[in-house]
């Protein structure tokens, strides 16, 4: 893809991340990091795009690696954030 | 078929960023955690459409990731949750690192390897070009500092390598010599990424990425976490931002480059919550020697007994209790709510005011007392109560210490001076609860501790306030 186009996404996403998290309360402080740093898994996408059968053997595997470790992040990080959520109770 | 892969993936931006969105506020967090987890489900599943996938490694690893995942976040203690957090992010930047040395080891074994390599090298195709080669490097040398940089941060949270922050001569020389080091050598590898030297070279980045992120973390000292362990949250976004630059995906440089500024902001508001810089917080070595303030305390600590406590809290209206980081170490959150219920019901206002760094992590007391049930209306901001403090009948300071620590709104000479403090010797009467007589975190002398209306409790926080507890319920 060409490469100027890739740098303007890159760009906007900054300031959209700026944007998006002006004003959140302290107490969702924890939460907002674990939630987000679910996503910081994304990289998972990429690890499984280096599996493929025509790969060789050495890049295959750090993929594997990759995509064990990525999905650590993702699968805890999403679960992890949902507990301290439901624990975030209004008074009954 | 490309075209469906790539529209899903823009869905799963925006799912993303409805996620964020709604994780900055009470009442949708949840939700907006499921839709960001939506997301990522829908990324993954029109990845595997890809042609040429090795689908049998492929499922094996995304089983074998989910499982850990699943164990880990299911047995976590909530006071191990700045642990998980510093180590899952780990894992996402050392994914992010192996996802740039993969892509490279594929281009340099079509290159070297086989019979058809010089033909592939003569016409050009899968080549390394500058451009790649330059986010490569990013990628392992973010990912690599992410990586090592939140094992060390893990290691000083679970107390394996204790807490506090570690200094030798020449430290900032030798991080420095790292960093140039780093930059030496990736610029060797960009210049000619599939020559002789362009392995050996990325070894070296990859090497010298890895040391520098377990250096730089090194000496800073454990109140200072929350700073580090949301930059380092913003490194593994940054890192998987880069990695989708070595691959040329969308889905990744968006969703990497969220997390990266949305990291950024939580670690500018942590700073801001200790009025210093992100760079004192970084290369400052703060925490590391005890140090001299001018202005020695000369008052007396006085020390009371569980029972005349229980009669001034049992005489209260308002009461303000003020967690830290000691409360999450005695595991006292329990006791602390159970405490807070019998004063609600003895006509008593009850509150927790919490400071934006108390803990080791951004929030690290709200989850500590929503764990135990305390209810989310109570869970008061700083500001909040700082202008009421004066009303207050009695502020309990639960393992806290700098936070509270007047030196900062009264003390120029104070290297804590300017950071905004939760007011509690303002209140009517102060209780301390603390197991020692030492400094706290910083090492200074906290002058709440033997201020005029000050009374300390000392012991184990959980001890004491137990006792209180039955001394509300034997009467």
């Amino acid at each position: 893809m060409d490469l100027t186009l890739l740098l303007f996404i890159f760009v906007l996403a900054a300031f959209l991340g700026f944007e998006l998290i002006a004003k959140v309360p302290s107490q969702l402080h924890t939460p907002l990091m674990s939630g987000s740093n679910a996503i910081s898994g994304i990289t998972v996408v990429g690890a499984i795009l280096a599996v493929k059968t025509t790969a060789d053997t050495a890049s295959a595997w750090i993929g594997f690696a990759a995509i064990v470790l990525a999905t650590i992040n993702v699968v805890g990080g999403y679960m992890v954030t949902d507990r301290m959520l439901g624990m975030f109770k209004k008074k009954k | 078929m490309e075209h469906l892969v790539n529209l899903s993936y823009i869905a799963a931006a925006i799912l993303f960023v409805f996620g964020i969105k709604m994780l900055g506020n009470a009442s949708t967090a949840r939700k907006g955690n499921q839709l960001s987890s939506f997301g990522m489900a829908l990324a993954v599943v029109v990845t595997l459409l890809a042609s040429d996938l090795n689908y049998a490694l492929i499922v094996g690893a995304l089983a074998l990731g989910s499982a850990i995942g699943f164990v880990a976040a299911k047995r976590v203690q909530m006071t191990g949750m700045p642990e998980l957090v510093a180590l899952f992010n780990g894992f996402g930047g050392l994914a992010s690192l192996l996802v740039g040395a993969a892509e490279y080891q594929r281009a340099h074994a079509t290159i070297n390897g086989s019979l058809l390599g010089k033909v592939v090298e003569a016409t050009g195709i899968e080549a390394v070009d500058t451009f790649t080669a330059v986010v490569t490097v990013l990628a392992i040398l973010i990912g690599g500092i992410t990586f090592t940089g939140s094992i060390y941060a893990w290691g000083k949270l679970s107390g394996k390598l204790g807490g506090r922050a570690l200094t030798f001569p020449g430290q900032k020389a030798f991080n420095a010599l790292l960093a140039l080091g780093i930059i030496g050598t990736g610029i060797a590898f960009a210049l000619d990424p599939t020559g002789s030297i362009g392995y050996p070279m990325l070894i070296a980045v990859i090497v010298l990425s890895l040391a520098l992120g377990a250096f730089a973390v090194m000496p800073i000292g454990g109140g200072d976490m929350p700073v580090v362990i949301s930059l380092l949250n913003s490194c593994s976004g940054l890192a998987a931002s880069a990695a989708g630059f070595v691959i040329g995906n969308n889905v990744l440089i968006v969703a990497g480059c969220l997390v990266g500024a949305s990291g950024l902001i939580l670690t500018v508001i942590m700073c801001k919550a200790m009025n210093r810089t992100l760079v004192n917080v970084l290369f400052s070595g703060f925490g590391a020697t005890a140090q001299q303030s001018s202005g020695t305390s000369t008052g007396e600590l006085k020390p009371i007994s569980a029972e005349d406590a229980y009669y001034i809290l049992e005489a209260a209206k308002s009461v303000v209790v003020i967690p830290g980081y000691g409360m999450a170490v005695a595991q006292a959150q329990h006791a602390v709510k159970e405490l807070g219920e019998l004063l609600e019901d003895n006509g008593c206002e009850m509150r927790y005011a919490i400071h934006p760094v108390a803990g080791r992590m951004p929030g690290h007391m709200n989850v500590l007392l929503a764990e135990a049930d305390v209810p989310y209306e109570q869970l008061c901001e700083m500001d909040d109560v700082n202008p009421t403090i004066e009303m207050v009948d009695v502020a309990i300071v639960i393992g806290a210490n700098d936070v509270v620590n007047p030196a900062a709104a009264n003390d120029e000479s104070s290297p804590i001076y300017g950071m905004p403090i939760i007011e509690a010797y303002k209140a009517k009467t102060t209780f301390c609860l603390k197991r020692g007589k030492g400094a706290g975190f910083s090492g200074l002398e906290n002058t709440l501790f033997t201020a005029p209306n000050t009374r300390m409790l000392y012991g184990d926080a959980k001890a004491t306030v137990t006792g209180l507890v039955t001394q509300f319920k034997d009467s």
